[in-house]
């Protein structure tokens, strides 16, 4: 069976990728990438108290979040949102676990409460007064396809629209180590059950089983695709491609091990 | 497609494990009795003057050979649960039944295995600073870590992920698999939550000054703080048969909510909590009325209950049978909605509204009709809260098919 929205705004944020705009540039060659530390700056969203608690994980979800909400037309508290993650914020965990290590454990208050997974959606839901329901969800690299495959599946039962934010970013050394992640990428949907004049694309997903032996798809830019093999939330780069070329397209998206997520895209600009 | 807003599904099979009990007998037994598992803590080698729930048994949990990359406390306390009351064995039979691709499994967790981690810390090569070569970030810290081991473990090839919203996760797990039921993608799910005790989530507390010096009182005057306990539950949900038992227990609704307050206080009114059971209400198409008890979150802090009584007198007014069982179990973090979950499932077949552990005197601000004591009661529907940092909200409605 096959679970379909319309995705209605987009937002990318990673290496040497700015935003959508120009992620589309590359994506259909007509701009050479060039790989560059992702820039994250902190959201003019986030409160200046919360800006400050803030790692620059969560800076990234919230900017890209931003981006796709905006480019949707929608206020930024109005949708449902999914936000998935593979490890969240690498760099508050490698200091807890460094302190709870040292002899005297102290651990800040602002350090533990940032530690849940949750803490971008959190952030977000208290920036954009977003009070609707908001899952967080990981699944190791398939964390993008499991995000949009939930968010899909919020759209088939409600008439609400939902925002699916998926993010990774660096641990520092030494878990950098055991899970080599090389920078961040973050990426955000604002999909609906129903079209509007902002809506860029129909889109379509169902899961193909091990069995189906289908491979994953790759970009032709191997710079490009050293993103999306390194980066669990990049691994939507084939979907956002297609998305691109503004034409009927269907990609393979890494899920669970041999499994694949099928995205059908059907332009409607 | 099938079905809208008020399908409910079906627990067919269900179990937990905390510090009151392995597997669902011993569980029924301790809340008969209002025993509470929670003991001065003594794990690992945590300093701290505080009470934990720890699960008997966990280190001596041995996973199967094959899975051996898996091995930590954590996925071991997951092995211990699914091995309770027939759980692994029945979702084998919804394998055979409805296609290993067609049973989908989602776990709430918190802590994942990071206890692995933290130790793996202290073992770090003194030259290099790098982690013992034995450490598998995948196998046991990433939070996927204990769906990727149940679903290899149980051989099942459905759609997964783990829920982690803080102490709201597995909550939300039950939410999610009932979406994918409903959503027409899946035929059965296992949902749950397991947490396992760390340093991180013990320190955390402690350094949020939220701890209990001693076993935690939820809803009583004196109430101090929570304490910390482990837990594995799980249940499978799947579409109701055609014929049920009058005593089967039904999965009636789910409803969620951001409190966009706070990242570690709740809204002082309760209003992400007021507008998560209103949700669940609304799902099931219940008016508050017929809800004949409530597991409130309850942790024992002071903010949280009194936060939760107000939102629960503002929907349900000051009559409805309430209680906490975290008194018994200690607060299992990411586990609790599952634990819980499954503890109203016991109570609703035994016919039993568990009073809660600890509470003495209870606090006259609240002005909830807390129970302190055990009453006999054929409830037809019950309510279940799990609230979390971030403001993460959920309420579940269970109830029986009879």
């Amino acid at each position: 069976m096959s679970l379909t929205a319309f995705l209605d705004g987009i937002g990318v944020l990673g290496p040497g990728i700015s935003d959508w705009p120009s992620a589309a540039e590359c994506l259909r060659g007509r701009r050479r990438y060039e790989p560059a530390p992702t820039a994250i700056a902190p959201p003019a969203i986030l409160p200046s108290t919360e800006r400050r608690r803030t790692g620059r994980i969560v800076q990234l979800a919230l900017t890209v979040a931003i981006e796709a909400t905006t480019r949707a037309g929608i206020e930024p508290g109005a949708a449902a949102s999914v936000f998935s993650s593979s490890s969240g914020e690498g760099s508050n965990c490698h200091e807890i676990c460094a302190a709870l290590a040292a002899p005297m454990r102290e651990l800040s208050p602002t350090r533990f409460t940032n530690s849940v997974h949750n803490a971008a959606s959190g952030y977000w839901s208290i920036a954009a007064g977003a009070t609707g329901p908001s899952n967080v969800l990981c699944a190791f690299d398939a964390s993008f396809s499991a995000g949009l495959l939930e968010a899909m599946v919020q759209i088939s039962l409600g008439a609400r629209p939902v925002l699916l934010v998926a993010y990774d970013g660096d641990y520092p050394e030494p878990l950098k180590a055991k899970r080599p992640i090389p920078d961040a990428f973050g990426v955000a949907l604002v999909l609906s059950a129903s079209r509007s004049e902002r809506t860029v694309a129909r889109i379509g997903a169902q899961i193909a089983g091990a069995s189906a032996y289908m491979p994953a798809d790759s970009l032709a830019d191997s710079r490009l695709d050293a993103v999306r093999a390194s980066i669990p939330a990049a691994r939507c780069l084939p979907l956002l491609r297609a998305l691109a070329l503004r034409a009927p397209g269907r990609v393979a998206l890494e899920y669970l091990d041999a499994s694949r997520l099928v995205v059908e895209v059907v332009p409607c600009t | 497609m099938t079905a809208r807003p008020t399908t409910p599904l079906f627990l067919s099979s269900f179990t937990a494990a905390s510090c009151i009990g392995r597997g669902s007998q011993e569980t029924l037994a301790s809340l008969r009795a209002q025993r509470s598992g929670l003991r001065a803590c003594d794990f690992e080698t945590v300093d701290l003057h505080t009470y934990v729930g720890i699960v008997d048994g966990v280190d001596a949990t041995a996973l199967p050979a094959e899975l051996r990359s898996f091995d930590c406390r954590h996925n071991r306390l997951a092995e211990l649960a699914l091995r309770e009351d027939g759980f692994d064995a029945a979702v084998l039979r919804a394998t055979r039944r409805f296609g290993r691709q067609r049973v989908g499994v989602f776990l709430g967790t918190s802590t994942s295995g990071i206890l692995q981690t933290e130790i793996a810390y202290r073992r770090r090569d003194p030259a290099t600073g790098a982690l013992p070569e034995e450490f598998d970030y995948r196998a046991t810290h990433n939070s996927f870590s204990v769906v990727d081991y149940v679903r290899r473990r149980l051989g099942l090839e459905g759609p997964a992920a783990a829920v982690s919203a803080a102490c709201a996760s597995s909550a939300k797990a039950f939410a999610m698999g009932r979406r994918m039921i409903r959503s027409g993608l899946i035929d059965a799910a296992l949902v749950g939550g397991v947490d396992s005790l760390c340093l991180t989530t013990l320190y955390g507390f402690h350094s949020l000054q939220l701890l209990a010096p001693g076993p935690c009182r939820p809803f009583d005057a004196a109430r101090d703080g929570l304490s910390i306990g482990e837990a594995a539950a799980f249940a499978l949900i799947e579409r109701v048969p055609a014929s049920l038992d009058r005593d089967a227990v039904l999965f009636l609704g789910a409803g969620e909510s951001s409190d966009a307050h706070h990242m570690s206080a709740p809204h002082p009114e309760g209003r992400g909590a007021r507008s998560a059971m209103q949700a669940a209400l609304d799902e099931t198409g219940a008016v508050a009325a017929a809800i004949d008890y409530i597991n409130l979150h309850g942790t024992g802090t002071s903010s949280n209950d009194r936060a939760e009584s107000y939102a629960v007198a503002a929907i349900f007014g000051s009559t409805v049978p309430c209680s906490s069982t975290k008194g018994a179990t200690g607060h299992t973090l990411g586990a609790a909605g599952a634990l819980e979950a499954v503890i109203g499932a016991l109570c609703l077949r035994d016919g039993l509204l568990p009073g809660g552990a600890r509470t003495a005197n209870l606090d006259p601000e609240l002005k909830v009709n807390y129970i302190s004591a055990n009453r006999p009661m054929r409830a037809a529907r019950i309510l279940s809260n799990s609230f979390g940092f971030g403001g993460a909200n959920c309420s579940l409605i269970f109830g029986t098919a009879g």
